[in-house]
């Protein structure tokens, strides 16, 4: 290599941590953007409704079931140990801070996310994006912000919606199925469930969204050599989204259960 | 006018793989400059540096005093709008239709009203001969529309640099020549920079100020068109002439071998490619259009030229003297010193007699064959 050119550290795993880089600068420049202004209200618009639109039947779906299999196989566990007069609180504790924003981040990443990296996958190869970045409009303003913002918000309203669905369908499993009572199933509900749940649910939730559309939009603008790598980027895309999501999903719970004490403690 | 791009020891690799080094030239204000070059040279690599979508590896573009390598992202966005691009592909938004895609940059970065926008769309839409095509969408157009759409795009916002990217391919060539045409008459419009990169071998003949060449990843010229058009440096000649025998070869560089076993192929009479005649030589540049007016940047360069001329080669010297009138050869002071050209026999009737009748003689004698 000529003296001066511009030396790329080559030491194992320095291509990860280059990527990675990366990916935190765009998730950075995205926060940011989302600040400038004009903002792409239609934008917006359309992607929410392209990701709910996406997104809302299998979550409904999947929710029913993940419900029932925590309701059942808590209510037996919850069984043995005697304290059959806390199932309803176990299963809708499980629901909400787990099970919902973990099913809603894996649909958004799964189906909303994928959408998201194979549409500015195409637009990358076909230079769209270069285009739009030489007309002097910022594509990451234009393009990402409101995908990523859509797939935040509708990651909230899912999960709102599979923790309707879960505890619903948690109390059919339970008073239906295994013959708990209704009256233990609702009071043990509000002895140990509290409002700080419900919002950590959420902003998991939220959190999940936005990792999910940075994900996608990163692998979406840097595809490997040509059509067959934006189908590799999608796959990459969803990966790496549920492993971010999983380990996320640790920390802030770790963090969740240290700061907020737990009710009736 | 145009703006001025400047650009000095311009290099760039992806990864191992050396794409062009040292890449220095200028583009004046207000000319208009061809770049040349075997596919694969980096061509279009070489523009998209231009304009900061590419990071090079070291070397500097500075438009307006803006360094594009090293300036900031929003001074980069900012110093963008003085930029027309039209890409390889033509690279119009896929989900808008032509009159969405050519209103883009006009909405974005102006207050028209839509009325006004709409003028000017149907306008630059007319100009690239797509009335009656705007409600359709990129995928339902051919290529070469697809490519005179993308210039429509570049043109909106009457940019001061016009940068495309092979505008020729895909296109026949009658709609060829009148994009040649359309580029000059642009530049004497709007006296913009403009920098064209084909393989068009008419359009680098015809329209350029200035002509440059890259090969084996580097500059091989770049100056007035004079220059390479009379250049004896046998990549030129070869690729001016499209022949076979030469430096380049299908992939990018030859071997001595293979020259050898080519050059003995056309020595035992295998055709080696190219037309009957030599292509080099200055031929007379496209004019605007008649009521158009005169091209300010063809005027600034001959000043230009004329204060280099005797830097440059003798050929390219000929071939400029030859191509002013008399009245620009007395004001710069200048002489030919080769007869007239041969289009000057072209005459009344009187005169062709008198050639019929004495066909030449001294001149048959004098090739000696
Ligand atoms: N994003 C990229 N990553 C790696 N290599 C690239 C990239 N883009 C271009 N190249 C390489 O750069 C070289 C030059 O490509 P470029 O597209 O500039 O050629 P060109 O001169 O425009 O050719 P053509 O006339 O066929 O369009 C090629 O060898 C190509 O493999
Ligand atoms: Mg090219």
């Amino acid at each position: 290599m000529t003296p001066g050119a511009a030396k790329q550290a080559d030491f194992p795993g320095a291509g990860a941590l280059r990527e990675t880089g990366r990916l935190c600068a765009l998730g950075l420049d995205v926060l940011v953007s989302i600040f400038r202004r004009p903002f792409q209200t239609r934008e917006f618009i359309q992607q929410c409704w392209f990701i709910a639109s996406v997104t809302i039947l299998p979550t409904a779906l999947v929710a029913i079931p993940f419900g029932a299999v925590i309701a059942l196989q808590l209510g037996t566990l919850i069984v043995q140990l005697g304290a059959q007069s806390f199932t309803g609180a176990a299963s809708v504790l499980a629901i909400i801070q787990q099970a919902a924003p973990l099913v809603t981040a894996l649909l958004v990443a799964g189906a909303g996310g994928s959408a998201i990296c194979a549409d500015i996958g195409s637009r990358t190869i076909r230079e769209e994006i270069d285009a739009m970045a030489v007309l002097g409009v910022s594509p990451v303003q234009r393009l990402i912000v409101p995908r990523v913002l859509a797939a935040m918000l509708v990651a909230v309203l899912l999960n709102g919606l599979v923790s309707v669905v879960g505890v619903m369908g948690g109390y059919f499993f339970t008073v239906v199925l295994q013959g708990g009572t209704p009256g233990a199933y609702l009071s043990s509900f509000s002895a140990l469930a509290q409002l700080p749940d419900l919002w950590v649910s959420e902003l998991k939730a939220l959190v999940f969204g936005f990792i999910a559309g940075v994900v996608a939009a990163y692998r979406g603008l840097h595809p490997k050599g040509g059509p067959k790598g934006v189908g590799d980027a999608v796959n990459q895309a969803v990966v790496i989204t549920f492993l971010l999501l999983f380990f996320v999903n640790f920390v802030l719970t770790a963090v969740y259960l240290q700061a907020v004490p737990a009710k009736g403690s | 006018m145009g703006a001025e791009v400047v650009i000095e020891g311009l290099t760039k690799s992806f990864g191992n793989q050396a794409i062009w080094r040292d890449v220095t030239l200028s583009l004046p204000p207000g000319e208009v400059s061809v770049m040349l070059g075997p596919s694969g040279t980096g061509k279009s690599v070489f523009l998209k540096s231009m304009i900061g979508l590419l990071k090079p590896d070291r070397g500097s573009c500075v438009v307006n005093g803006v360094d594009i390598v090293t300036c900031s992202e929003a001074k980069l966005y900012e110093t963008r709008k003085l930029f027309g691009v039209l890409f390889q592909d033509g690279a119009l938004f896929g989900s808008m239709d032509l009159y969405d895609n050519v209103a883009f940059p006009l909405r974005e970065h102006t207050k028209k009203s839509e009325t006004e926008i709409k003028r000017i769309v149907l306008e630059k839409l007319e100009l690239t001969g797509l009335q009656g095509a705007e409600h359709k969408l990129p995928g339902e157009i051919s290529g070469g529309m697809r490519k005179r759409a993308g210039l429509a795009r570049a043109l909106v916002l009457d940019p001061e640099i016009i940068l495309c990217d092979e505008p020729d391919s895909g296109l026949d060539p009658v709609r060829t020549a009148y994009l040649s045409q359309l580029l000059i008459d642009l530049n004497a419009q709007i006296d913009a920079t403009i920098l064209i990169v084909t393989h068009n071998i008419n359009l680098a003949r015809t329209v350029p100020d200035n002509l440059g060449m890259l090969f084996r990843k580097e500059l091989v010229m770049f100056g007035p068109r004079e220059v390479l058009l009379t250049s004896d440096e046998p990549v030129v000649e070869q690729f001016l002439n499209g022949r076979r025998i030469g430096p380049i070869g299908m992939s990018e560089e030859k071997d001595a071998a293979q020259m050898a076993a080519e050059q003995a192929h056309v020595d035992a009479g295998h055709h080696d490619g190219s037309g009957a005649e030599d292509l080099r030589g200055v031929v007379p540049q496209i004019e605007p259009t008649p009521g158009l007016p005169e091209r300010q940047g063809a005027r600034r360069r001959k000043d230009r030229v004329m204060q280099i001329l005797h830097t440059l080669p003798e050929a390219a010297r000929e071939g400029i003297i030859d191509s002013l009138t008399d009245a620009e050869r007395a004001r710069y002071n200048v002489r030919s010193h080769r007869r007239p050209p041969a289009a000057s026999f072209r005459g009344s009737l009187h005169e062709t007699q008198e050639i019929a009748r004495l066909p030449r003689q001294d001149w048959r004698g004098a090739s000696g064959r």
